[in-house]
Parts: structure tokens; sequence; C-alpha cells
């Protein structure tokens, strides 16, 4: 057994056990920790695959931004998450039969496929060596080229993301004082200086 | 032993049927079926990182990116829509979800 074998199985391992660690933990925040163990062996699995560039990705939006955002929504809303997992068991023995055919199928269609003839001609970009190319930059000449309308379109799945959660999000209480700027560059001299004499024992 | 193509397809239909049985065994908490759901996406990303190494085409990485961008915004706009539920309605359980009556 060679050493990217070993490191095979031990993140792989690992993934799955951490996966199945997710869905059945009792406390949510146990499970998104679960789920930010499950993607840093997914990302080591890339590396393996050679996929550098999507494996740092992986670990920056995944656990950098993902979790955290799970993390931080499962301890802001104050929910009995013990009531919520009543009917585990009730669903278990279905859960598992349809998990058990889907998975059987799975497999016997991975173990009956093999590649196809013509798949060597048929690479459109093909990947260039390591030693001359880093993956990153193989990416990027292909990203920035040919793909530039996927990348755009990623943007505009992300922008829109970004402006759905904010609107839905965004409530306006009214007994909030706000900045009013307009009225604040209204302001001229005159409506906002007033000059008096102050005769000396006298109030104004 | 070498590891092949089939080896990661392996690994990536567990971790997909992982991904379904949460969402069976969990049908009343909504966060862990978005945290099933971005297991399967997770899945879908390693067979395609797994098909681009092992047949030498760059692209299978290219949509993975964008498959993780999706994941991204879907995560977002997910927890967005469940805190504004939990405001309105003061619970999560997917049972209480029934204004609409679809």
């Amino acid at each position: 057994m060679n050493f990217s074998a070993v490191f095979f199985y031990l993140f792989s391992a690992v993934m799955l056990g951490s996966a199945f660690m997710v869905i059945a933990s009792r406390n949510p925040v146990h499970s998104v920790l679960f789920l930010i163990l499950t993607f840093v062996n997914a990302a080591g699995l890339f590396v393996l695959a050679g996929a550098e560039f999507l494996a740092l990705i992986l670990i920056v939006v995944y656990v950098g931004a993902v979790a955290v955002l799970f993390l931080f929504v499962v301890m802001m809303l104050d929910v009995d998450f013990a009531e919520l997992r009543q009917g585990f068991l009730q669903y278990l023995p279905a859960g598992v039969i349809v998990g058990l055919i889907f998975l059987v199928e799975l497999l016997l269609v991975v173990g009956a496929w093999v590649a196809g003839p013509g798949i060597a001609n048929a690479v459109k970009a093909p990947i260039p060596p390591v030693a001359q190319v880093t993956n990153t930059q193989a990416i990027g000449r292909v990203l920035y080229t040919t793909y530039v309308h996927y990348f755009e379109l990623a943007g505009i799945v992300l922008l829109v993301a970004m402006i759905g959660a904010i609107v839905l999000t965004l409530q306006h209480r009214k007994n909030v004082q706000r900045q009013n700027i307009s009225a604040q560059n209204a302001r001229s001299k005159k409506t906002a200086l007033e000059i008096r004499k102050v005769r000396p024992g006298q109030g104004i | 032993m070498t590891i092949g193509l089939s080896h990661y397809l392996i690994v990536a239909a567990i971790l997909f049927t992982l991904g379904i049985l949460g969402i069976f065994l969990n049908r009343k908490n909504v966060i862990v079926i978005l945290m099933s759901i971005e297991l399967i996406l997770l899945s879908v990303n390693i067979n395609l990182v797994s098909f681009s190494a092992f047949l030498g085409d760059i692209i299978g990485q290219i949509y993975a990116l964008i498959v993780l961008t999706v994941a991204a915004a879907e995560a977002a706009i997910g927890l967005a829509i469940l805190v504004v539920f939990y405001r309105n309605r003061g619970s999560i359980a997917v049972e209480d979800i029934n204004a609409m009556k679809g």
C-alpha cells in the first residue's frame, strides 16, 4: 500500500464518519462542527486528486463562510432541538431501507461503468503537466477565457443571493432613530444658526 | 494498490446516501436538512473533481467551482428564509410550515 492510498482511506473514512455524525448527533452545534470536519477531509481528498485550488476554496468558502453561517443561525435561534428530534426512530427503518436501496443502485451503476472509447478525444481542456503549470494557473487560463460567462454567472448568482438575504432579513423598526442624510444636507446657515445678544445679568 | 476513479465514485455515492438519509431521518429540523443538502452537493463535487482528475480534463473543476458557488448562495438564502420564518412563527419545525396549505 503506498502513501497516497493510506491517506485516501484515512480522509474518506473520517469524512464518511463525520458525515454520519452530522445527521445523527443530538445537538445541532455538534452537527455543524462535524460538517466542518467533513469539509476539511473532503478538501484532503481534493488535494489527493490533484485539485489544490478547489481544496483551498472548499476550506475558505465552506469552513470560513457557510459553516460559520450555520453556527451563527443555530446559536441565534432559541429552539428546543430535543423536541425537533422526536420521530427520529420512527423514520429510521423506512429511511435506512430507502438509503440502502439507493446506495446499492448507485454502487451497481458505479461498478458497471466503464469509460467509453471516445472519451480521450472528447477532452476539451486537458490538464497540463503539473511541473509546468500549477493547478490554479490551469484553472485560471480556462476560467477567464473560454468559460468567462460561467464565471460572470457565478458572480450574478452570488449577488442575487446577497441581495436576497439582505432583503429577507432586513426589518424596519418604527421607534429607532435613523440618520436622515437629505435633511442633514439641506441645512443651511439660516436654519442652523441663530445669533442673539445676551445682556449681562439676564438670561436669554 | 492504487486508488482509481471507482474508489472516489464509491466514496461520493456513500456520502450522497448519507445526505439523503439525513433528510429522511431529521424530517422536523430544517437546519439539519440544509446541512444534508450541503453534504449532497459536496458528494457531487467529489464526483466532478475525480472525473476531472482521472480523465485529464480541467473543465470538471470549473464546473465544481460553479456548484460550490450555487451551494454557498443556497445556504445563505435558506438560512435567511429560516431566520425570517422563526421571527414570524417562533418555530423551525417543518410541520409548522403549512401556511400555504399546499
